[in-house]
């Protein structure tokens, strides 16, 4: 250069050109991210290899799969000697994987109902962009779910869902005054309401009744989203009141929610559930019989709820003081900044860990087997396994088990990563 | 931007402070404070880092609870009684140093909220407030958008109109603009401005010299958690008394 000259100036702008094909679309990824190295190329190879052999070794399995058979004995035959899958066994016990053995078969329909129900009821508590009066429905749901499971009079539900409406109504009367008189008024009124439903309803046992089914005539599938679906709605409102009372000021509230927290924690599922099997029945009056089925779901209700908790007091806790301030200074009181200022931004930061511990709570329903309540789990290794026409047919019951679960876990992962995205406010 | 904004002020008491004391543990912070705010007064406070002087605004709104001494806001002593205090923060606005906007909010939802929950104001006339107060900082645009969109500029103005959705006769101002940067604050202290020629009771701990010189009644100087100096801006700044006023003057104005 002759001249080392700084002043530039540019006359035309330079117009965008199209990549090379190295750059473009499957050459690029496929470069990038499977032979970015020799290393990473071996690799690729390699892993390849591994999952074409799965593939190679498993499929014959499926494939040669027999779905019409009697007994395991059958299966053999018709294989005759070639490796595959005894899948009739799904087939023939259908019924027993899903409902348990003891549910009238003519009944099926109700438990059938309740699920396709279920998902009506979750739909608006799900997606907020559903209309709200569909929440009407949710709310009826649990005591319509009842009478559908269990059976019996109607009017048991209804007198149910009239206390609880009593109660609401008079505690939203009451507590503008004093909270405190609304909770103790609510629950006044719905306990008569309760008390004298109760008497009506078993003067006209009746009236407009399904056969009723014991609690204890429950199990496969049904009973583990049945414990799986009350435990983990019950709880997360519980484990929110806890985790609240937890960081209250007032220390006997304080108090009580750090040491059932703590305790609840400290403990093993499976010993509250010997708890709820054996020894909580000694701690009722001789002749109460509370059903198994709702001691089991307490339990698993004050675990689950002790865990979302700790999950929530982590949302709490990673909030800005100022937040606390702000709806402080600007004349909101407690129950409204927790509401509308805490509570929406802690739940938000708290969902994965709150769905993480619910997901662990619905495949933890399987541990019921072993208090012989029959679930699925427990279907397969009692009534199934143990009969003499399917004995020995483990991979393919206990994999049909491991589906089911995987498909539903997999799904409630799912919707809480879509939810994260739907609450994301800040480009932070 | 050098001249003084002047107003009458009323001799109605705004905020009365007499012998409060404050402790942190075993930490002095508030010593022995007397102070009169009159309506319509701007009083800004100043000092060093440490000073007390945020905590002392923010005992004013009960934000920090005082150990001894009374505080009388509007009229209303503030006890451990909550009804007082949430009477009290309903009529007293705050500004933060970092905004706290309610980010899962939109602009609108932030201004609106407090009016529809505390004031019971019904929605479609609270989200009309929350446009005149928005449109007041100059940005209804913004309306629609969630307080993470904005920049922190906008955001203060945001939390200045969402004070004043709820008619506040005393503001607070608790280092409004020192998360700022340089040319975002200009338009806050404008904003400020107006509000102090609206005839706003406004107590503002800030840095910012060339406001108080502008805006303010009267400027205190606080060290060590007690009011060193208080005085007109003019004799303040021109002719500080104490010689710790002196040094921290120096110290900031020096540069």
């Amino acid at each position: 250069m002759a001249e080392n000259n700084a002043s530039f100036v540019r006359h035309e702008l330079i117009k965008e050109q199209v990549p090379p094909v190295s750059e473009r679309g499957l050459v690029k990824w496929v470069r990038e991210n499977l032979f970015s190295s020799p290393f990473n190329a071996i690799m690729t190879v390699l892993s390849l290899w591994v999952i074409y052999s799965i593939i190679a070794g498993s499929a014959p399995w499926f494939i040669n799969g027999v779905w019409n058979a009697s007994s395991v004995r059958e299966c053999y035959d018709i294989l005759d000697g070639v490796s595959g899958a005894c899948f009739a066994v799904l087939k023939e016990r259908f019924p027993q994987l899903i409902y348990g053995f003891k549910y009238p078969a003519t009944e099926y329909w109700r438990p059938n109902i309740t699920t396709l129900l279920l998902l009506v009821a979750l739909a608006p508590v799900l997606f907020r962009k559903l209309p709200r009066q569909l929440l009407a429905f949710s709310i009826i749901y649990p005591f319509l779910a009842y009478w559908l499971i269990w059976g019996g009079t109607i009017l048991v539900p209804v007198v149910a869902f009239l206390g609880f409406a009593a109660g609401v109504y008079c505690f939203r009367r009451f507590s503008t005054n004093a909270f405190a008189l609304g909770v103790i008024v609510g629950v006044i009124v719905a306990s008569i309401f309760w008390l004298f439903g109760g008497y009506l309803s078993e003067a006209n046992e009746t009236f407009l009744s399904l056969q009723a089914v014991p609690s204890r005539d429950m199990g496969g599938l049904m009973l583990n989203l049945l414990l799986g679906t009350i435990a983990c709605s019950v709880s997360i409102p519980l484990g929110i009141f806890l985790a609240l009372g937890r960081q209250s000021s007032m220390p006997i509230i304080k108090w009580i929610c750090v040491v059932f927290i703590e305790f609840i924690r400290g403990v093993p599922l499976i010993t509250l559930l010997f708890v709820a099997n054996v020894i909580l029945a000694f701690f009722f009056p001789p002749d109460t019989s509370i059903d198994l089925i709702l001691r089991v779901i307490i339990m698993m209700t004050f675990f689950n709820s002790a865990y979302i908790a700790e999950v929530v007091r982590g949302g709490l806790a990673a909030l800005p003081s100022g937040q606390y301030e702000a709806a402080n200074s600007l004349g909101l009181d407690y129950a409204q900044s927790m509401r509308l200022i805490i509570l929406p931004q802690a739940l938000k930061i708290s969902i994965p860990g709150i769905v993480n511990v619910s997901v662990g709570m619905l495949k933890d329903t399987t541990l019921v087997s072993i208090i012989s309540m029959f679930d699925l789990v427990g279907m397969i290794r009692g009534p199934i396994l143990s009969t003499s026409e399917w004995n020995g047919v483990y991979w393919e019951l206990f994999g049909c088990a491991a589906a089911i679960f995987f498909v539903v876990c997999f799904s409630i992962s799912k919707y809480s990563q879509w939810l994260e995205r739907q609450l994301e406010t800040s480009n932070r | 931007m050098n001249e003084q904004v002047k107003l009458t002020v009323s001799d109605e008491v705004a905020i009365g402070i007499q012998g409060m004391n404050k402790w942190f543990g075993s930490f002095h912070v508030l010593r022995d404070i007397d102070l009169t705010v009159n309506r319509g007064e701007r009083i800004v406070v100043c000092g060093p880092s440490g000073s007390g002087k945020s905590t002392l605004i923010r005992c004013v709104n009960a934000l920090e609870e005082h150990q001894s001494g009374q505080i009388i806001v509007d009229g209303t002593e503030l006890t451990s009684d909550i009804k007082n205090v949430d009477k009290i923060r309903s009529e007293v606005g705050m500004l933060f140093q970092h905004f706290n906007l309610f980010p899962h909010l939109t602009i609108l939802e932030n201004c609106t909220l407090a009016q529809i929950w505390v004031r019971k104001i019904p929605q479609a006339e609270a989200e009309e407030t929350a446009m005149h107060f928005l449109t007041k900082v100059k940005i209804p645009e913004q309306a629609n958008k969630y307080p993470g969109q904005l920049s922190g500029g906008q955001q203060q103005r945001v939390a200045i109109a969402r004070s004043l959705c709820m008619r506040p006769r005393i503001m607070l101002f608790d280092e409004p603009t020192s998360a700022l940067d340089p040319e975002m604050i200009k338009e806050v202290l404008d904003t400020m401005i107006e509000l102090a020629e609206d005839g706003m009771t406004m107590m503002v701990v800030t840095h910012e010299m060339g406001f108080a010189r502008q805006v303010a009644n009267r400027v205190i100087f606080m060290d060590e958690g007690q009011i060193v100096e208080q005085n007109e801006p003019k004799e303040f700044f021109n002719n500080p008394k104490s010689d710790r006023t002196k040094l921290f003057l120096s110290q900031i104005l020096g540069h």
